[in-house]
């Protein structure tokens, strides 16, 4: 029925099996839908996030998808400004998972704001001594950079690529991309940074706080640094997740043992930068604030369980050290298993950083007389976070289906006539 | 914020920050001016229905 919409040369199930598919996840979508306007017709008492926790689970989630979405970020980069042209094949791919979780982003913080209509106030009466004030700038500049980038391969579908207007559009626009991927990394650069500087500035909360280079903490860096090593790693684990679900070859392994190698080459380098850190913090900048490092993880001090050391190992040696190690290695990369293992653990290991980074020192008692604050988020706070994996994967579904998404597709499945 | 609001004032902070922004909005829009008007030029300009494969 749809087939006049289907890109030439491959093959995509029946429309009514797509359709049902679509519905099913359709429905999680409306339930997130409803939360959503729920928050914003009653306000944010539907969440359980009060004074202390004013950072809750979907601040997490913006954070996360911001890091592993820099997978488009770092692609862009690495094909526009460092040439490396075998990642045409994957580029497409990752420019609308960075699609997705940058309007994904800006979706959690139009409900988190609780009064969307006043988002404006942020580009007409910046506070320009704050860290966030940047972050919203980037991240609604890069949304635009994403869109634009996302824009030709809409317009690349069979029929709009018909109209002349449109072929020339797409073809001029691929034309100047490298401008608007120099543009995208900058803006990534600064937001990713600046996420990661919020933390770090809290002097507040020792568990956060970290030293500076001049205005900025380590954090920044660190940020910076781990959105690009481990957004790679989102790339290649939803490609590998897409081809299981069609079951067929979408790029070929070459491709994916390039952005696997750079990815293994970031993380090695951002996990030893990540030690260094902690121990400096854990020996030095902590005990100068009066703390020690288990202060922050004994039991003596009733730390509940989902705050406990173990996240801290699971995160350097299971989010970071494995993964490092599988991706740098020619030979252990290739074992797809281990290739697969690899790219969980990144992903894991950088959306884990934003848990620490964000939901910990929330919880955490900076007083003597304090104790731990626990947070449990509302069913509404549940259904707006996964609402923008319902989105994600309802766009990826319709993209894949009449897009040519991935240049290599038609040439690893020849279609018997 | 524009130099012209009543709440702006000549400070590192501003004008780094509402420079910075309209620095990368400048090229988002310089960017896309030019490929309209070469789209415009190209599809219309030399007999229209200009082919790049």
């Amino acid at each position: 029925m749809d087939s006049a919409l289907i890109p030439k040369g491959v093959k995509r199930c029946s429309l009514p099996v797509f359709l049902f598919g679509v519905g099913i996840v359709g429905v999680v979508l409306l339930w997130g839908v409803y939360a959503m306007l729920l928050c914003w017709l009653k306000g944010l008492n539907q969440t359980n996030m009060n004074d202390s926790y004013g950072f809750a689970l979907w601040i997490w989630a913006d954070l996360a998808v911001i890091a592993i979405g820099g997978g488009a970020f770092f692609s862009g980069f690495l094909k526009y400004i460092l040439g490396i042209d075998e990642l045409k094949n994957i580029i497409n791919y990752a420019v609308l998972i960075g699609f997705i979780c940058y309007s994904s982003a800006l979706l959690i913080l139009a409900i988190d704001v609780g009064q969307p209509l006043r988002s404006w106030f942020i580009f007409w009466h910046p506070n320009v001594h704050f860290m966030l004030t940047e972050v919203a700038f980037c991240l609604s500049c890069y949304f635009a950079v994403l869109t634009i980038e996302y824009i030709p391969l809409v317009l690349e579908n069979r029929k709009l690529d018909e109209i002349p207007f449109i072929h020339n559009f797409t073809h001029n626009m691929h034309g100047i991309m490298a401008v608007f991927a120099a543009t995208g990394v900058f803006l990534s650069c600064f937001h990713q940074g600046s996420l990661g500087g919020v933390s770090g500035v809290l002097y507040g909360r020792p568990f956060a706080f970290r030293e500076h280079i001049l205005v900025w903490p380590w954090t920044f860096f660190l940020y910076t640094w781990s959105a690009a090593a481990c957004g790679p790693c989102f790339t290649i684990l939803l490609t590998k997740i897409l081809e299981k679900i069609t079951g067929k070859k979408l790029v070929k392994d070459y491709v994916i043992d390039i952005l696997a190698k750079i990815s293994g080459i970031m993380i090695s380098t951002y996990i030893i930068a990540k030690i260094i850190d902690t121990i400096y913090w854990a020996w030095v900048t902590a005990p100068s604030m009066g703390f020690n490092l288990m202060d922050f993880y004994s039991s003596e001090h009733s730390n509940p369980l989902y705050h406990g050391l173990w996240i801290l190992l699971l995160e350097i040696v299971i989010g970071g050290i494995v993964p490092a190690v599988i991706l740098i290695s020619k030979k252990l990369r290739s074992n797809q298993k281990l290739l697969l293992t690899a790219v969980i653990c990144g992903t894991m290991g950088v959306c884990l950083n934003r848990w620490v980074m964000v939901m910990q020192p929330m919880a955490m008692p900076v007083m003597p007389f304090d104790s731990w604050n626990l947070y449990l988020p509302s069913w509404q706070e549940w259904a707006t976070t996964i609402l923008p994996v319902a989105y994600g994967i309802i766009l990826i579904a319709f993209s894949y289906r009449y897009l040519p998404i991935f240049p290599q597709e038609k040439e690893l499945n020849p279609i018997e006539e | 914020m524009f130099p012209f609001s009543f709440e702006w004032i000549w400070d590192m902070g501003h004008m780094v920050f509402m420079g910075g922004l309209w620095y990368a909005l400048g090229i988002i829009g310089l960017g896309m001016t030019y490929v309209i008007i070469k789209t415009l030029q190209d599809t219309f300009g030399n007999g229209g229905g200009g082919d790049h494969h």
